[in-house]
């Protein structure tokens, strides 16, 4: 079982569009992970059933029982995320600046303070319309700790793929280089770097790549738009060879993915055209470097 | 007056709207633009401004003093991160995992675990006649963006008047660096595009700043690509459209090679300043 990681560090390069024509054309021999789980997306593509939910609780948050509460002020004097103001003479926690460390419960000299644990979103195993199965998520509003319910999210459709013995997880991650990506990259076996030839495509990618580096796992880069910008797609080209980068393919810049996008459908369900063939050269060179 | 640009979808002109509209205001008066995308910052790709102060930003972490240790177990107990563990005769800091709560440090009866700064980051301040340009760069490996945007927002508390409008570019997504982005804002713009997954964001996006209890309006970039249910949407709901920027692929073309916007293309401009006029008006509200 291979597990191919979709990135891009900067976001709107076309990760879900083509992560999700990965999860067509691979069909039932693959296992889908939507781990970009604060602006989950691929599921408009990939319809998938809901068919099993799960509640997912992570962190902790502090509760202060206004009746044991004697305004000794030691719990917002410790508190180093200034997330107990008074209001009212009442010591209330702001939810959304607590970070759950419990520091203010341990020094409450009446136990005033309790913990209470964070349900953080939900998560998803699901048929899609190609019959393969997709874990996914959808994170609560505001909520912390994306990189552990990203975690979650790729350890099931991992549990599922050897279960069912499948060949391939692949999983669309978020845009950055913080701990959502750090999570979804760790353990991977492949990296699909997808890029656009403009300054902020590849300053983001020489940054998400240096990352993908401290973990030594092979990268492999699709240039989506690539005639958007000839001088900077070439940079990006020189740059995939001086580091020893996969240069996938290049896609043109194409309306054809939005509208394919605006009826739910992948590029290769929509375009049997040029695109189509550009995609499924893709997804076989994916999978022989992924097999290497 | 803050103003946070923010957007649930990435990659959807967040940049390219906080960058031209600086520029913009900068014509005719003082302006602050800060990226706080430090895991991805490109607003300075587009910003040509004189470095004027550069400083590392630092998360505090603790660090264990073997001499003074006994051993106790006490800071394992209380570290909810588990960035504090007990290994055999050795206590192990795991400082991506540690949020600086300081609990380890202060109750540790023995003073074994002084906290120390670690770096995380860099800040930087440019300046170019009215525009004050101030971007945070996460350090590779570092995992938490929160400190740094908090740190930056701080910067730029310090730095500058109340009453100077500041814009904030901010990251993608809907989780907590998007939460610490705009928490301070007087008032959010959210982009996006006119497609499925622009709507799909949108959506929580905008269920994100009700949360926050946030002033909020909708700006449309891209538009005429894609089809109208973003715009039916916002209709429906009342939230107000302040801006629909064109596709066009010259815009494309431009912001590709690092190029503004606002005096390269008659349409965009006109839209942008519609955005600049929105904000005025909002700034006097605020005012009184």
């Amino acid at each position: 079982m291979k597990e191919i990681v979709v990135i891009s560090g900067k976001g709107g390069t076309g990760k879900t569009s083509i992560t999700a024509s990965f999860a067509v054309l691979g069909g039932n021999n693959v296992v889908v992970a939507d781990c970009d789980v604060d602006a989950a997306d691929m599921h408009l593509l990939m319809q998938p059933d809901f068919a099993q939910s799960e509640d997912f609780y992570s962190g902790e948050l502090a509760i202060i029982d206004q009746d044991k509460c004697t305004q000794c002020d030691e719990c917002a004097n410790v508190c180093r995320y200034s997330a107990i103001p008074i209001i009212d003479g009442k010591y209330i926690v702001d939810a959304l600046s607590c970070e759950g460390c419990g520091y203010c419960a341990r020094v409450c000299p009446t136990e005033a303070i309790t913990n209470v644990d964070l349900n953080v979103g939900k998560w998803y195993v699901s048929t899609v319309k190609t019959g393969n199965i997709m874990v996914h998520a959808k994170l609560g509003i505001g909520a912390d700790n994306s990189g552990k319910l990203v975690a979650k999210v790729k350890n099931e459709a991992k549990q599922t793929a050897s279960d069912t013995n499948k060949d391939y997880i692949i999983v669309d991650g978020s845009p950055g280089i913080g701990c959502p990506v750090v999570s979804s990259i760790s353990g991977a076996n492949f990296v699909v770097l997808v890029t656009e030839p403009s300054v902020s495509g590849l300053h983001d990618l020489k940054r998400v790549y240096q990352l993908v580096k401290k973990f030594k796992i092979k990268a492999g880069c699709i240039i989506n738009k690539s005639d958007i910008n000839k001088q900077v797609s070439e940079e990006i080209e020189n740059y995939l060879e001086k580091e020893d980068i996969v240069h996938i393919s290049s896609l043109p810049y194409d309306e054809t993915f939005t509208e394919a996008m605006t009826k739910g459908k992948t590029i290769v369900e929509y375009d049997k055209s040029k695109l189509y063939n550009s995609m499924i050269e893709s997804w076989e060179k994916v999978q022989l470097i992924a097999n290497k | 007056m803050n103003i946070a640009i923010a957007s649930g979808k990435g990659g959807t002109g967040k940049t390219t709207l906080s960058t031209n509209l600086a520029v913009l205001f900068a014509e005719s008066q003082k302006v602050v633009l800060s990226d706080l995308d430090v895991e991805e910052p490109n607003s300075g790709l587009f910003i040509k401004a004189e470095l004027v102060h550069e400083e590392n930003k630092f998360k505090i972490i603790p660090e264990w003093v073997e001499d003074k240790c006994t051993l106790c177990g006490i800071c394992q107990d209380v570290c909810n991160f588990h960035a504090v563990i007990q290994l055999g005769t050795k206590i192990m800091v795991f400082p991506e995992l540690c949020h600086s709560c300081y609990a380890c440090s202060e109750l540790c009866p023995t003073e074994a675990l002084p906290m120390i700064p670690k770096k995380m980051g860099v800040l930087k301040h440019f300046n170019q006649g009215n525009l004050s340009f101030i971007e945070s760069r996460l350090d590779i490996g570092e995992e938490q963006a929160v400190p740094l945007i908090a740190q930056t927002i701080q910067y730029v508390n310090e730095n500058f008047l109340d009453n100077i409008i500041k814009i904030y570019d901010a990251p993608p997504g809907t989780s907590c660096p998007v939460i610490e982005a705009t928490k301070d804002a007087d008032f959010v713009i959210l982009v996006t595009e006119p497609t499925p997954f622009g709507l799909h964001d949108l959506k929580i996006a905008v269920e994100t700043m009700r949360e926050l209890k946030k002033g909020y309006a909708v700006i449309i970039n891209r538009y005429g690509i894609g089809n109208d249910d973003v715009l039916e949407y916002c209709n429906k709901g009342a939230i107000p459209i302040i801006a629909k920027i064109p596709n066009d692929r010259r815009i494309a073309e431009l912001y590709s090679s690092g190029k503004l916007i606002y005096n390269q293309h008659a349409d965009a401009r006109r839209q942008l300043e519609g955005i600049m006029d929105y904000i005025l008006k909002l700034n006097q509200v605020i005012i009184k």
